[in-house]
């Protein structure tokens, strides 16, 4: 029934986005006088998507000082299923009034016409975002489509003990950082300094964006998409020679694998992102207080450059008829100095928002031999790249899987498969009806 | 499941002659047993090791952990557990008797009146069987959206009611056990078509009728695709949706491996149970026929 949806959407996108300054403005009356219409009929009643632990609680709190603006939330499965998920309700024409979006997940949402740009009713809230996160929600155009919650900035965890046990520093490049990895695979061949994975594009894209990739960019009224970029090409490349040199595993991540050679001290390193204390804590809880961090190693010495890996943002969908209501509860989720607390204590967030951020003192208790973690974490946040994720990222994420899947098993050229993935993401933008830009 | 309940008539016949040919089949039949039980024996194991456990211990070294593992399990979002388990129970028990009732009138209206059209639709229900219930779903869900059924209880129990391959089943089973020249005994002393389906057909469909029971109950117990595509509200998913939130729980939140393992085992619980309970009912009734023909 809908053939031409995605040809649809991909002028609607370009058209809405790209001219956001007078689109905008048109879509803003119809959304207050929903909200209106609705406010004298008893309190206006939102359900909320998201996967964040103990949301409800959160949201309770909003409830009671609210009374005529209650949020219900339902806690979903994370990850590209909700946005699956989303994507299916809002085209059925039921999608809840808000969402939380994965930063690569939104750019197709917005190509579906599936969130409501949120430009006047997140003035204010923009000043408490850096840069580079608030970027990630307006695709770079002057729209808004969603209010940042939380963030990724990478950074490389690495066994303290261990390092000092086999006699390594800290890499400050990743040319220390593959030196390393000879070093301590010669000391024990049953050891190594990381792995690289298959099966986490997320990772990989964050890694290119510290060395300077744009894999997505809006080019007048057409898409470019470079993922094969001369940074991303360098990133692969160097990552598959130490693959292949056989120094670096090829393991997963997130494996019980990958668990059990935390636990064993036979993981050295993983670059991250700040969320990792989380994970890492539950999945080798043996190696409590032997972890440390420190900003990931540098492509040149003299650059001080992180990316981003996961984090996500509150949406608000296209279709819910108190649009108005749901960006003021967004704003309030993800700046609300009250709401920020709650959503690092009770939903173990690190916040967006500069204001989040800095209310993050106490180090996670995996880390509590470096009790300046957040200020670390910080410094390396602000040295995060911007970049723009496209309306195809899981088609090129996919990709990421099967090329990778197989360029690490046959421990063959990396760069290929770089360029596997430009070629199904430039295939499927095309059949898709976006115009692309050479 | 099934298959166990009729080849135990024949069992008898052959036990005698075919001694030392019968270690092929037993034997298979124990590799078979391996490969199935081999996955759920993990499980028992699993369930049993604490979180530093799960991932550092050798395989099927039996942990410390298993009532911290209960006791997380129940306290998870305040007991949420015991909610997705009445709701699989309701859709999988709700959904099951009323797939059950479904098929086994349409299998027996199948199997014994003529009338223009029964092949036709007999042979469309054959065409359904090949469709996988997996492609329906997001159809269906945009059916039940339109219909503002979505995100309900009816939007997972409506789908799994009408089952084809239940229905052919019961079509085959009714042919078989149900004589023709019994009804016609009824129908020559009087007996209204509803009585003679009552009090004839039904206590010898008892059997089949168990078969498509426990084939929808399993069926719909674990079916998670249509659950998750239906139902937005997590109030009201079932088991597989619900530890599948645990299990995905987004890119910076570990996975809840041991709640999902040991949520796992409970949730197979209720199905063991009721195989055990039900299997007598195969026996008993197979083995009581109405006629001796």
């Amino acid at each position: 029934m809908r053939v031409n949806r995605l040809a649809v959407a991909a002028v609607a996108i370009l058209t809405t986005a790209l001219s956001a300054a007078c689109s905008g403005g048109t879509e803003e009356p119809s959304s207050e006088a929903a909200s209106q219409s609705a406010a004298p009929a008893g309190p206006v009643k939102l359900t909320y998507w998201t996967w964040v632990p103990n949301m409800d609680k959160i949201v309770t709190v909003w409830n009671q000082a609210h009374p005529d603006i209650q949020v219900t939330v339902s806690k979903q499965a994370g990850g590209d299923d909700a946005a699956a998920k989303f994507l299916t309700a809002a085209k059925a024409g039921n999608p809840p009034d808000l969402v939380q979006a994965e930063y690569q997940m939104l750019p197709s949402f917005v190509a579906a016409d599936a969130v409501a740009d949120l430009k006047a009713e997140t003035a204010q809230a923009k000043a408490e975002f850096g840069e580079g996160i608030w970027g990630l929600v307006t695709l770079g155009t002057d729209a808004v489509y969603a209010v940042p919650q939380d963030s990724g900035p990478m950074m490389l965890y690495y066994r303290k003990d261990l390092f000092e046990k086999y006699g390594i520093e800290v890499p400050k490049t990743w040319d220390e950082y593959a030196e390393a990895a000879r070093a301590v695979h010669k000391k024990d061949p049953k050891v190594f300094l990381g792995t690289f994975s298959s099966k986490d594009p997320g990772w990989f894209a964050g890694l290119s964006q510290q060395a300077g990739a744009q894999w997505w960019s809006i080019s007048g009224d057409a898409w470019k998409v470079a993922v094969n970029d001369e940074a991303t090409t360098k990133v692969a490349s160097y990552w598959g020679g130490l693959v292949k040199e056989g120094v670096i595993d090829g393991m997963p991540y997130f494996t019980p694998e990958w668990n059990k050679a935390l636990n064993d001290g036979k993981l050295l390193t993983w670059p991250s992102a700040v969320w990792g204390p989380g994970v890492l804590s539950s999945n080798a809880p043996k190696a409590k207080g032997k972890w440390a961090i420190a900003p990931l190693p540098q492509w040149s010495a003299s650059d001080n450059y992180s990316g981003f890996w996961g984090g996500s943002s509150t949406a608000v969908a296209a279709k819910s008829p108190n649009k108005a209501a749901a960006a003021q509860f967004a704003t309030w989720l993800n700046t609300d100095p009250q709401a920020l607390d709650l959503l690092i204590k009770e939903g173990a967030v690190y916040p967006a928002s500069a204001k989040g951020a800095a209310l993050m003192t106490e180090a996670p208790d995996f880390f509590s031999n470096q009790p300046d973690f957040w200020q670390q974490a910080a410094a390396i946040g602000a040295t995060a790249r911007g970049f723009t994720f496209g309306p195809n990222v899981n088609v090129t994420y996919n990709a990421y899987r099967d090329a990778f899947d197989k360029a690490v098993a046959a421990k063959s050229d990396f760069a290929a498969a770089v360029a596997a993935m430009q070629d199904t993401t430039v295939a499927d933008m095309q059949k898709s009806g976006f115009s692309l830009a050479q | 499941m099934a298959a166990t309940a009729l080849p135990r008539t024949r069992g008898h016949a052959r036990r005698a002659p075919r001694r030392p040919l019968g270690i092929v089949p037993t034997g298979v039949l124990v590799l078979g047993a391996i490969y199935t039980l081999f996955p759920v024996s993990w499980v028992v194991v699993a369930a049993t090791k604490s979180k530093a456990e799960l991932f550092s211990t050798s395989t099927f070294a039996p942990g410390t952990g298993l009532l911290s593992n209960l006791t997380d399990l129940f306290a998870y979002r305040d007991g949420v557990f015991w909610l997705w388990l009445l709701n699989t129970l309701l859709y999988a028990g709700g959904g099951a008797v009323l797939s059950t009732a479904v098929s086994t009138v349409s299998g027996y209206a199948l199997a014994t009146y003529d009338f223009p059209g029964r092949n036709l639709i007999f042979n469309i229900l054959i065409g359904g069987i090949l469709v996988p219930s997996v492609v329906l779903a997001i159809p269906q869900y945009l059916l039940f959206s339109k219909a503002g059924l979505a995100d309900t209880y009816w939007s997972v129990l409506l789908p799994q009611i009408l089952h084809p391959y239940s229905i052919y089943l019961a079509r085959i089973y009714a042919r078989a056990a149900i004589p023709g020249s019994l009804l016609e005994a009824g129908r020559l002393d009087g007996a209204s078509e509803w009585r003679l389906f009552r009090q004839v057909a039904l206590p010898m469909m008892t059997p089949g009728m168990v078969t498509i029971f426990l084939f929808q109950f399993v069926a719909i117990w674990n079916n998670f695709l249509l659950p998750f595509i239906m139902l937005g509200d997590d109030h009201r998913f079932p088991l597989t949706v619900g530890l599948y939130t645990l299990l995905a729980a987004g890119a910076n939140q570990p996975s809840l491996y041991n709640l999902i393992i040991t949520g796992t085992l409970l949730s197979l619980i209720p199905l063991i149970a009721l195989f055990l309970t039900m299997q007598r009912y195969w026996r008993t009734d197979l083995s009581g026929g109405a006629v001796k023909s």
